[in-house]
């Protein structure tokens, strides 16, 4: 006989009758801990969105006054005011969930024991208000 | 509590039907039954043609993982009591063909273990004559968690990645690899990395995280993965910044 086997999960020749089940594009909706996932997942569209916002301000500011001016005037029209809300609590929810993951791929030891995952999450959140403060006392100083 | 409780079970009998239908067995509940019991009970009285697979009953073996009420489960540790009042829905696991019932087809996964080289790997094996490989308590504590692994294959099931890309290495595999990789007498660390750093290793997942929920041992394969792909990023970068310090 001509065949080749192949070792692959939807090889079919010897068993026609196996029942194989395709994935249903509304598999994400099946479970609340999916629907969290794909929601992460989105967050990264408004990363990328305020990412592209700085570089629209920096590029205002290269351009002078007048169009930093107008950068600032566009930003205060309803339709910006929503996307940078929405926007925001999107970054926020990836930066939590970001941080609360952290201690899954980082296994630190200390004195031959695993630092705990509380502990791993903390200095996230320090090293995250540390350097919220740093830029906000950069800001507000003069 | 009431006496009887109704088991939704799915059948797939390939010689009278394309696809699999569900039936109704109303049991005698009792609170000291796991929902492995269950089944038995209906092979033993009510309906002999029924298969699944099952051996130790005691989580140990691996072989009777099903969804229970969608969820993968083992079902010699899924109590009736804790689906009550029911009807408790019975499936065979996800994102495997089904041969018959509630049976799935492993060989996939067989196939995938085996390539990650779950066993140690030595680049020259010592004399007999010098004795074992030493291990130390905190060196045996590096990777004892995802040792435990039992190969029962519910992180496959709830593994969304390996339902849409079957050939993605999966769960279980990765986090074998990585227990081998983290034995202080292993040295195939290098090579292992050679497939998981292709496009079916540890870049397919995307940190779903539902395969550490459903684990019965607390293997955390989820964990492994990321751990695994942190020690490769870093790799990657020592090999980018010291190309001779690397072999």
């Amino acid at each position: 006989m001509g065949y080749t086997v192949k070792a692959d999960p939807h090889y079919t020749l010897y068993h026609p009758r196996w029942y194989r089940r395709r994935m249903s594009v509304w598999w994400w909706l099946h479970n609340r801990a999916y629907a969290f996932f794909v929601l992460r997942e989105i967050t990264s569209v408004f990363v990328a969105f305020t990412a592209l916002l700085y570089l629209w301000q920096i590029r205002a500011l290269i351009q002078g006054p007048q169009a930093y001016e107008q950068f600032l005037a566009r930003l205060k029209t309803p339709l910006f005011l929503t996307l940078d809300t929405v926007a925001f609590l999107f970054v926020l929810f990836h930066a939590i969930t970001w941080f609360n993951l952290t201690p899954k791929a980082m296994v630190v030891r200390m004195g031959g024991k695993r630092v705990p995952d509380w502990a791993i999450i903390g200095v996230n959140y320090a090293a995250w208000i540390v350097l919220s403060g740093a830029v906000a006392f950069l800001l507000l100083r003069g | 509590m009431p006496s009887t409780v109704a088991l939704s079970v799915a059948r797939y009998r390939p010689e009278q039907e394309s696809e699999p239908t569900f039936q109704t067995y109303e049991i005698p509940f009792r609170k000291d039954w796991v929902v492995l019991d269950a089944l038995n009970y209906v092979k033993d009285t009510m309906d002999g043609s029924l298969s699944y697979r099952w051996s130790c009953r005691m989580g140990v073996c691996g072989s009777c993982g099903m969804k229970v009420n969608g969820t993968p489960k083992l079902t010699c540790a899924t109590f009736l009591s804790e689906h009550m009042p029911g009807p408790i829905r019975i499936e065979p696991l996800d994102n495997f063909p089904v041969v018959r019932d509630l049976v799935v087809d492993l060989t996939d996964f067989v196939r995938k273990l085996k390539q990650v080289k779950p066993w140690i790997v030595r680049k020259e094996e010592k004399p007999l004559a010098e004795g074992e490989y030493l291990q130390t308590p905190a060196e045996l504590e590096a990777y004892k968690q995802f040792s435990m692994c039992i190969n029962c294959m519910l992180c496959y099931s709830a593994c969304p990645i390996y339902g849409l890309e079957p050939s993605f290495i999966g769960p279980a595999a990765i986090a074998l690899a990585q227990r081998y990789n983290l034995d202080s007498r292993d040295q195939g660390a290098s090579e292992r990395l050679k497939l998981m750093s292709e496009d079916d290793g540890i870049w397919q997942c995307t940190f779903v995280g539902e395969c550490t929920e459903v684990c019965p041992k607390h293997v955390d394969p989820a964990g492994a993965i990321q751990q695994y792909k942190l020690s490769g990023a870093t790799q990657w970068v020592k090999s980018l910044l010291l190309p001779w310090g690397t072999r």
